[in-house]
């Protein structure tokens, strides 16, 4: 018995499978009277074989449905109502079937009353309109009732609407041999076998079969005689026997490998010849091996017609589903895996593709939307499209959601293409329908549909064109058991690639038209006018033998193994590349299944175990090695930045010199324009004071101690200042050196004309004012006062687009005991706050290009963290209108450009709360 | 071959252990666990895998990990030359534990087993089902199970 129901449960499962198809076609088609012959055949088949079996629940639930399905037959007409209670039924069938096959054959408790009163109103209305027909019916049945079998076997009377084995009889032979169903061999299968076993049934049961039922048998028989002969022909062989035979055949084919790679060593082996025919003959026994597990695609695809069906309705929108290309075969395995995948999208596209009736009708187009799937082979895979004809994907919406989610920034949206927008509905927890249904929407969707495929070594793709619709591109290897790879070399070991993600070779040679390039350290190929990011094999397998060494690439006469995964493609260098060979792939041991980076492993030709590389895993390691790079380069730049911070400034080019006194004096080798040294000849005296002639014009000589002249004699060194056309010579004795060094300015000077002393080259240097040289040679360039220092170490942010004034302010504000940091734009301020720098005030030029002071101030006084912050404002221009203007702005004060101790004065008012306008 | 000796405790059942030796020590694996004792040729690194893997190796047909033991018990690695390898099955998969060389079989009764000391570093302490005194050295239990179960389990995550 339990052969009986193991045998009974799959062949009824097909046959509802079959069912549920031609419930959707027949709603469709009223009329077609074939598809209902073929309905109600298949329902019967199945009431009976429950009735044979012992199956009172399954029985009875079938024979209601059965008996409406009859009144159609019988001229009633189709209402898509009738159509879902049937459908609801048989839903119910399967449910108990599945439950059935979890008990081991006890059919479970409950109650189908609900249904089968439900099915025998509808019947009963139904024989409102052909109440003469169904009387004759119910004769005809009652004539018959011996004739039944499976009723007398179970002594019971035959009931109200009940089909007589005449009725059956002539279904048999109305129906024309089934064609446009993919498994029609198996519906043939279905009412071949089914006589057959109740007749067996019978012989066990009860001897005293009538002659009815080998009749129907012959008829049958005769009936289908063509096709029957093929049906004939097929038998039943359960799952496990053709997965043993496949791995049989596996490991034949590795045998089979082995010899040959043996027999490649003598060249001249009398075992040449008969290995080769070997070889022939493994090779077609294994095709025909994986085609005993190939299965038409259609077979995924024969819930989908139901499926489309049931949303139609609840969604309340005609929706059309063509299939094109359902016979396409593929691997059993592979067909299980994209069932789940495959019908996801359908719905998906259901739901979020099609639009509403009105909607179409309002974009001009007609009220029924269409789904079509579509397959076909390519190149050793199966692309499968799911396409509909709906709204297509809102670029927006997605990037709203992206930004929402964190999973990019705006900035980074604007950059991209829509291709690439579109495939952020492949990330977790993604879905842009506005509101869950019972549909979608609830996020676990295109992810999840993602990672199945990508599971089995294929890639999911998607073109979208808004107002036209959607397709999903599916690509599938055709099997999973064999595959083809490309054998590699990387430092010594040899790998596995997958043939279905490589796109094509490239070698590479420092001096052919391919050769590695880099940027930064990121190595790239140019390739047919894009740039490919590399990666050599052995880096990103941490097996380089010697640390990681940049020019190793470079002069490296290797390959690029062009790859591509899903949408990304990259190039993965290797240093050699051997030939490809069929493999099966053996899962790893559980020890090292935490390697992202392979797929498996297995035995080649030769005896030896390879790694296969998961492309997979590659390209997931391609980009967190950007990004972690990225995130190394950012994390070197922070520490760059602490330590400024913590040092307190960068280091500067100071110009070393002599001048009046023998203690070295420095200055800011930025502020210097030029060195010259002139003939002392040319020196000349005017007005009370050293001028030379300089360009065209009088340069104003200066000199450090008031007491100090040029020399009498020979040529005098200059240290030449300008600013806005102006300039002045510094007279020098000597110029010692130019240094790099921090500027500490660590004791403050009470001397005119010196900043103060810092250590520079590890001699106590003065650093000389130039604010107090300036005014010497033009009073209007800026007038020295006293300078006043302060101890308070406040951070400061200069800003100012004149390089002249920044060097110029910086030392004057540490002088005055203030740590500053100076940038040449607001842009650099902006970054400089953005960078997390906290500075107590800021001191910026009003007269700036592109953003002026005004603005920055603004801008900074909008945000929350900077709306208490002082900032002062520094020009040239000093009017009663720019100092409402500076008011208005934000600015806590308003000083003079040149007025460096108002500067300090007004620093120091904003420190200790005293605020005020000291211009 | 079990000599069953009446007069002794319930606990004093004997085993028979496969006595290797890694990096000078004695160790013992119950011999129900040994599948077979090998040498390994061709073994295949595994990159980024766990320093104690010492890679892939193709023993019959079958694709074993072979472990190396002197690695697991924080030894210094072994001078070039043979080495010996015992296979061992666990859950299903194939393993072999890469070792110095294989002695003798031994049956030990109870008696002289004892617990870990308590001072035994802690890496070995781990994969140590017990000692045995035997005379003139101590064989060290190695619990397959565990010495398995603590490599795969933290990379299970």
């Amino acid at each position: 018995m339990d052969d009986l129901l193991s045998e009974f449960l799959t062949e009824t499962n097909e046959s509802l499978d079959v069912v549920d198809v031609e419930l959707v076609k027949f709603e469709q088609e009223p009329n077609n009277a074939t598809i209902l012959d073929n309905i109600f055949r298949l329902v019967h088949t199945i009431k009976g074989t429950c009735g044979f079996l012992g199956l009172p629940r399954l029985e009875a639930l079938a024979h209601a449905a059965e008996t409406l399905m009859g009144k159609f037959r019988d001229g009633s007409p189709v209402t898509p109502e009738a159509v879902s209670l049937i459908l609801n039924s048989i839903d119910r069938i399967k449910e108990i079937l599945s439950e059935l096959e979890a008990a081991g054959g006890a059919e479970p408790e409950g109650s189908d009353d609900d249904l089968i009163s439900e099915l025998e109103r509808m019947s009963l209305s139904a024989e409102a309109g052909s109440g003469e027909d169904e009387a004759e019916g119910e004769e005809a049945a009652d004539d018959h009732a011996e004739g039944e079998l499976v009723y007398q076997v179970l002594e019971r009377p035959l009931r109200p609407g009940e089909v007589s084995l005449d009725d059956l009889e002539k279904a048999f032979q109305e129906t024309e041999a089934e064609v446009e169903l993919p498994d029609t061999a198996d519906g043939e299968d279905d009412h071949d076998d089914q006589p057959g076993e109740i007749l067996t049934g019978a012989e066990a049961a009860d001897a005293d079969a009538d002659g009815k039922k080998p009749t129907v048998e012959k008829k049958k028989q005769n009936k289908s005689g063509k096709s029957g002969s093929v049906s004939n022909q097929t038998i039943r062989v359960s799952v496990e026997t053709l997965e043993h035979l496949m791995t049989m055949v596996s490991e034949l084919v590795l045998t089979r490998n082995q010899l040959l790679e043996i027999v490649r060593r003598h060249e001249d082996s009398e075992f040449k010849v008969p290995l080769q025919r070997l070889s022939n003959v493994t090779a077609e026994l294994q095709e025909g091996v994986m085609k005993t597990r190939m299965q038409p695609i259609g077979n995924a695809w024969q819930k989908l017609p139901r499926i489309v069906r049931d949303l139609s309705q609840e969604l309340e929108k005609p929706i059309e589903l063509e299939m094109v290309g359902a016979d396409t075969e593929l691997d059993r395995q592979v067909l299980e895996l994209i069932k789940d995948p495959l019908t996801h999208m359908v719905r998906n596209s259901a739901d979020h593709g099609l639009e509403m009736p009105a909607d179409r009708r309002a974009a001009g187009k007609s009220d029924k939307g269409t789904i079509t799937l579509s397959a076909y082979h390519e190149g050793g895979h199966i692309i499968i499209e799911v396409r509909d004809n709906g709204r297509g994907l809102d670029v927006d919406k997605i990037k709203a959601k992206a930004v929402s989610n964190g999973l990019a920034s705006e900035a980074e949206l604007e950059k991209m293409t829509d291709q690439q927008i579109h495939r952020f509905i492949f990330h977790a927890g993604f879905s842009t329908a506005a509101q869950v249904t019972s549909v979608s929407g609830r996020g676990v969707g295109m992810d999840v549909v993602r990672n199945n495929i990508e599971l089995i070594g294929g890639s999911v793709d998607l073109r979208s064109v808004p107002g036209k619709g959607t397709s999903f591109i599916i690509k599938i290897p055709l099997t999973l058991a064999i595959v083809s790879t490309l054998i590699v070399e990387a430092s010594g070991d040899r790998f596995a690639i997958p043939q279905l993600s490589v796109v094509e070779l490239v070698r590479v040679q420092t001096n052919s038209e391919h050769k590695i390039e880099r940027i930064k350290d990121t190595p790239v190929l140019r390739l047919r006018n894009k740039l490919l990011p590399l990666v050599h094999l052995s880096h990103l397998l941490g097996i380089s033998e010697e640390p990681v060494d940049d020019n190793a690439i470079e002069q490296d006469n290797g390959f690029i193994v062009v790859m591509q995964v899903g949408s990304q493609t990259f190039g993965v260098v290797v240093d050699g590349v051997f030939h490809t060979e069929e493999i099966v792939v053996k899962p790893m041991s559980t020890m090292l299944r935490n390697l992202t980076m392979f797929s498996g492993n297995t035995i080649l030709g030769d005896g030896s175990v390879i790694m296969i590389i998961d492309p997979n895993g590659v390209a997931s390691a391609m980009a967190s090695h950007a990004s972690s790079a990225v995130a190394e380069e950012n994390a070197t730049e922070q520490a760059d930045l602490l330590q400024e911070a913590i040092d307190g400034q960068a280091t500067i080019s100071m110009l070393l010199f002599r001048a009046g006194s023998p203690e070295p004096k420095a200055v800011p080798l930025s502020l210097v324009t030029r060195l010259e040294e002139f003939e002392v000849s040319k020196i000349e005296r005017s007005n009370g004071r050293d001028l030379v002639q300089y360009r065209g014009a009088l340069m104003p000589l200066v000199y450090v101690d008031p007491g100090h002249t040029h020399r009498a004699e020979g040529t005098q060194p200059m240290l030449v200042f300008s600013d806005s056309g102006r300039s002045m010579g510094l007279v020098v004795d000597e110029i010692v050196d130019i240094v790099e060094d921090r500027m500490n300015i660590e004791v403050g000077s009470e001397r005119a004309g010196i900043l103060g002393s810092a250590v520079i080259k590890e001699r106590a240097t003065e650093i000389i004012d130039l604010g107090y040289y300036l005014p010497q040679a033009f009073d209007d360039w800026f007038m020295r006062k006293e300078m006043e220092s302060s101890a308070l170490t406040k951070k400061v942010l200069l800003v100012d687009d004149s390089a002249f004034f920044r060097n110029m302010l910086t030392p004057v504000l540490k002088a005055a005991g203030y740590d500053v940091t100076a940038c040449g734009s607001a842009q650099a301020a902006f970054e400089q706050l953005e960078n997390g720098d906290t500075f107590n005030a800021i001191v910026s030029d009003i007269e700036m290009p592109e953003i002026n002071g005004f603005e920055l101030c603004e801008a900074l006084r909008r945000d929350q963290r900077f709306r208490q912050m002082p900032i002062l404002a520094l020009s040239a221009v000093v009017t009663p209108a720019s100092i409402e203007r500076g008011r208005q702005a934000g600015f806590d004060d308003y000083v003079a450009k040149f007025d460096r101790p108002g500067l300090i004065a007004a620093l120091k008012d904003v420190f200790s709360g005293e605020l005020g306008i000291a211009a | 071959m079990t000599k069953q000796d009446v007069f002794s405790t319930a606990t004093d059942d004997t085993v028979q252990y496969v006595t290797v030796v890694i990096g000078g020590q004695l160790f013992g694996l119950p011999i129900s666990q040994v599948h077979d004792v090998f040498m390994p040729e061709t073994v295949t690194r595994v990159p980024l895998a766990a320093r104690e893997v010492a890679g892939v190796l193709n023993l019959r047909g079958r694709i074993v990990t072979a472990i190396d033991m002197r690695k697991r018990l924080h030894l210094e690695p072994r001078e070039m030359g043979q080495m010996m390898a015992v296979g061992i099955e666990h859950k299903g998969e194939s393993y072999g534990l890469v070792i110095d060389s294989v002695g003798e079989v031994l049956t030990l009764s109870a008696d002289t087993r004892e617990a870990n000391p308590t001072n035994l570093d802690k890496r070995w302490a781990e994969i140590a089902g017990g000692v045995h005194r035997l005379e003139g050295k101590l064989m060290v239990i190695l619990d397959v199970e565990r010495l398995l179960g603590s490599m795969i389990e933290p990379m299970a995550a």
